[in-house]
């Protein structure tokens, strides 16, 4: 009985877990960030708060702008 | 096939990019899906703004091949073949590695204008000499 009781209680607890982590995924805002590519095959990403994101990110904003006037 | 057929063929193929704009090293725009000239030129400037900002922060001799800006509002892609730069814009959240593939081939299609040969032209035929004793 009480081993009933306690997969009833796990399988709640996965189940609440699982809900929320597929929530916080669909409504959870994207951050705004850089991917850069170079010809030996490395990549960075500068993601929003960075200091290098600071200063691209406006610039790819006026990019999206001149595109959409 | 030229950069206005590049341009046109990358749009009918990929649903995903709202404008683009081929351009040189020098900022030149060589052909865009954008209306005006003005508008263009001012999207190749701020996609080269971008660009350039982007490698001053490289810590190696690497060059930038390619580079996407993502934000809320839309993705901002930029590739360099050589002096060949091609910018794009779409919506949010769009397939990276499938743009990245039509920009690509969108280059590489602007410029195979350019690498191609022009035919030789043909020698003139010349005029059998009479042999001697013929005649």
């Amino acid at each position: 009985m009480a081993k009933r009781k306690f997969l009833g209680l796990l399988g709640f607890g996965t189940g609440v877990f699982a809900g929320s982590v597929l929530y916080r995924r669909s409504t959870g805002r994207r951050r705004d960030r850089v991917d850069v590519y170079f010809d030996d095959g490395s990549m960075m990403s500068f993601v929003e708060g960075s200091p290098e994101a600071e200063k691209l990110l406006p610039v790819a904003q006026d990019v999206l702008s001149a595109a959409r006037r | 096939m030229d950069a206005v057929q590049a341009l046109a063929d990358l749009t009918e193929i990929s649903s995903q990019i709202e404008a683009a704009v081929l351009f040189d090293d020098q900022g030149t725009v060589v052909g865009s899906t954008l209306s005006g000239a003005q508008a263009a030129e001012a999207f190749a400037r701020s996609a080269a703004e971008l660009l350039e900002n982007t490698a001053a922060f490289r810590s190696t001799d690497a060059h930038l091949t390619q580079l996407e800006a993502s934000t809320q509002n839309g993705s901002v892609f930029v590739v360099r073949d050589g002096s060949h730069l091609i910018a794009a814009t779409t919506g949010p959240s769009p397939t990276v590695g499938l743009v990245f593939y039509d920009l690509k081939s969108c280059l590489r299609g602007a410029a195979a204008d350019e690498v191609q040969p022009a035919k030789p032209k043909p020698r003139p035929r010349r005029k059998k000499e009479p042999v001697d004793g013929e005649a």
